[in-house]
């Protein structure tokens, strides 16, 4: 399986090297050079300094032929984005989206990718452990 | 008419000014807070303070009446992008209209079906290319929805079409002349015009017939 993780922050690149370990090919695209340091100390797969906007960017990383693409750069919006391009410019079947807007998240799930906000799942979880009465 | 500006930068504070100045309702909102006070200080009430890809600002603005127009002049395209959908498909604005930044994301515009859009990169780059002769075809105006462009040309005084009528010409696919400009005149072009070496052309053809369109009018007559 073929993995292109766009952002590598503390998820974007966690996600990478999990992927790396089941076996998978694993690029990932960053426009900061230091996020390389995040993928360990000799990080096998591939890494490209890019925006992820940038066609050229996206495609010398492997969009074309990714089977799986993530997005988890720190910008909802440009997350938003990239994801609409990978589904429907590049028609890559499995594609996820971290937003971390809850309203946002809502918005732009149920359009041929998945959607996880972090956010509405803190929210949700802490709110079940207050209302369960063990916060009380 | 109610038009939200979004983005409080130079161009949507001229834009807000002058559609008051034309007396239209409007609402401005920016994210920056030194320069909303500025904003405020003109505007007044007029003007919101926020993120307007996030929805309790876009509804703060008014969106939910909802305006007639909203313009998204922000200097992010992907805000632009994400202004843009929400509007018009969670809001049901009916016009919506954006500025792109950078013009290698108009594709991602046009995938998304977002427009009509305004590039002022790509507006001065086309006026360039007006003014520099050896673009011999200057793309005027695109009719993206419709899938047409419309182009200026200059007939080549040894072209093929030079001394021909219109109706004699083999122009490629659908495409048609509209208007003959000769000696500071401009005509309808009809299929008995004759067109002479000099003549501004307008045309109408869909995208990448150009290549065709060029060599007909420009192209070195065979000797």
């Amino acid at each position: 399986m073929k993995a292109l993780v766009v952002g590598c922050g503390r998820v974007g690149s966690a996600l990478a090297r999990r992927l790396h370990a089941a076996g998978w090919e694993v690029s990932v695209l960053d426009e900061n050079e230091e996020a390389l340091t995040r993928l360990g100390e000799s990080w096998p797969g591939t890494f490209l300094v890019g925006h992820a906007m940038d066609t050229d960017a996206l495609e010398e990383a492997g969009i074309a032929d990714a089977d799986t693409v993530i997005v988890a750069t720190d910008g909802d919006n440009t997350n938003i984005v990239v994801a609409q391009i990978a589904t429907r410019q590049y028609e890559i079947p499995a594609v996820a989206v971290r937003i971390l807007d809850p309203a946002r998240a809502e918005f732009y799930s149920g359009r041929g990718f998945h959607v996880v906000s972090p956010t509405k799942t803190a929210i949700e979880s802490l709110a079940g452990w207050a209302l369960d009465g063990t916060g009380a | 008419m109610f038009v939200i500006v979004v983005g409080g930068g130079k161009v949507g504070t001229s834009l807000a000014r002058t559609l008051l100045d034309m007396r239209h309702e409007l609402v401005i909102v920016e994210q920056n807070r030194r320069r909303f006070e500025g904003l405020e200080e003109e505007f007044g009430h007029r003007a919101t303070l926020g993120d307007a890809t996030e929805m309790r600002v876009l509804e703060q603005a008014g969106v939910e009446r909802p305006p007639d127009i909203l313009l998204a002049v922000t200097g992010d395209d992907e805000d632009n992008i994400v202004i843009c959908q929400l509007a018009r498909e969670r809001y049901e604005v009916p016009k919506v209209i954006a500025r792109v930044n950078d013009p290698r994301n108009q594709y991602i515009f046009d995938l998304l079906d977002i427009g009509p859009t305004v590039s002022a990169t790509s507006m001065v780059l086309a006026l360039i290319q007006h003014e520099v002769p050896e673009h011999e075809l200057v793309q005027l105006l695109e009719v993206r929805k419709e899938n047409l462009e419309i182009v200026e040309v200059e007939i080549a005084p040894g072209a093929a079409a030079a001394g021909k009528r219109i109706e004699q010409l083999q122009l490629p696919g659908t495409a048609r002349l509209i208007s003959v400009m000769r000696d500071g005149k401009a005509e309808i072009a009809v299929g008995g015009t004759e067109l002479r070496g000099g003549d501004q052309v307008l045309a109408i053809l869909e995208p990448g017939r150009e290549d065709e369109l060029r060599r007909l009018l420009l192209a070195e007559k065979r000797r």
